[in-house]
């Protein structure tokens, strides 16, 4: 009971966050309710048991990409107060989403049911087997690094990719199209 | 999740779009890992003290799913760079207007 107590009301504080995030213009403002919202995000990974996600989420989510985001808002301009755009078809769209979310939601197991399909197959070996092949306690480690190793080699390769974008975009002069605005602003 | 999705249509200006592909991403992972927990359980840490645990098998894509998030959200923060040094704002409707006035 106290677990879907503190779930409860971690979530309605996310919901808080987001409509504020949505209403806020000042974007270094936006960005720190963005630092608040991961960082209540890893509260709830912690109230569900997943303590390695938590860290995760505290260090790169909250941490680099807080980081990251306060760097560019530093050099962007301060945001305008400008009217919404396409708010109608939006709302449209976003009702008819939640609903359809709401009634698959309706049909999955019950949150913490140990005998959904889930928890059946597969993680068990997992668990039983993992301390013996690795010596190592921890799960997570033990299926991350180990059992499927080749995933986290992909991620790293994302990664890598991610970062030569990031060098080649910032770094680039040849999309450089303000001068022809300019003089095309000059001619008028 | 549909809140996200809101702010990146809604507004108008680039950052707070990418911000906007955040929050969706992590209430993603939020609902990802709700379906890992077994009741009465501990995390996934081998213990003499604890028999059962959590799923851990959605932790773990989930860990690389926040990672490569990182790095898909800093990719979007350079375009969004270099989108204000071409066109000196980062509005929708300002940067519509300013291409509406070269094409002629």
């Amino acid at each position: 009971m106290n677990f879907l107590l503190i779930n409860f009301f971690l979530i309605s504080l996310l919901l808080v966050t987001t409509f504020f995030i949505f209403k806020t213009t000042s974007l270094i403002s936006v960005v720190a309710l963005t630092g608040a919202f991961t960082l209540l995000c890893s509260a709830i990974y912690v109230n569900l048991d997943a303590v390695d996600v938590a860290f995760t989420e505290a260090a790169v989510g909250s941490g680099i990409s807080t980081i990251l985001m306060v760097m560019a808002a530093a050099k962007l301009p301060e945001g305008k107060k400008n009217k919404l755009i396409n708010l109608f078809p939006s709302i449209i769209l976003a009702v008819s989403i939640s609903l359809i979310l709401i009634i698959i939601i309706a049909n999955l197991p019950l949150l913490g049911d140990p005998n959904a399909p889930i928890h059946l197959h597969v993680v068990p070996e997992y668990l039983k087997e993992s301390k013996d092949f690795f010596h190592i306690p921890n799960v997570v480690t033990n299926i991350l690094a180990s059992y499927r190793g080749f995933d986290t080699l992909g991620e790293t390769i994302v990664i890598f990719t991610a970062g030569l974008g990031v060098i080649a975009l910032l770094t680039s002069n040849t999309l450089n199209r303000k001068t022809n605005f300019k003089k095309n602003n000059k001619k008028k | 999740m549909v809140g996200g999705l809101f702010i990146i249509i809604t507004s108008q200006n680039y950052l707070k779009k990418v911000i906007g592909l955040a929050i969706f991403q992590t209430a993603v992972f939020v609902f990802f890992v709700s379906l890992a927990k077994v009741l009465d359980g501990t995390a996934p840490i081998l213990t003499k003290m604890a028999n059962v645990y959590s799923n851990p098998l959605p932790h773990v894509l989930i860990l690389t799913a926040i990672v490569v998030g990182v790095a898909t959200s800093a990719l979007g923060l350079a375009l969004v760079l270099q989108i204000y040094r071409n066109y000196e704002t980062i509005e929708e409707k300002e940067i519509q207007s300013l291409e509406l006035k070269s094409d002629k």
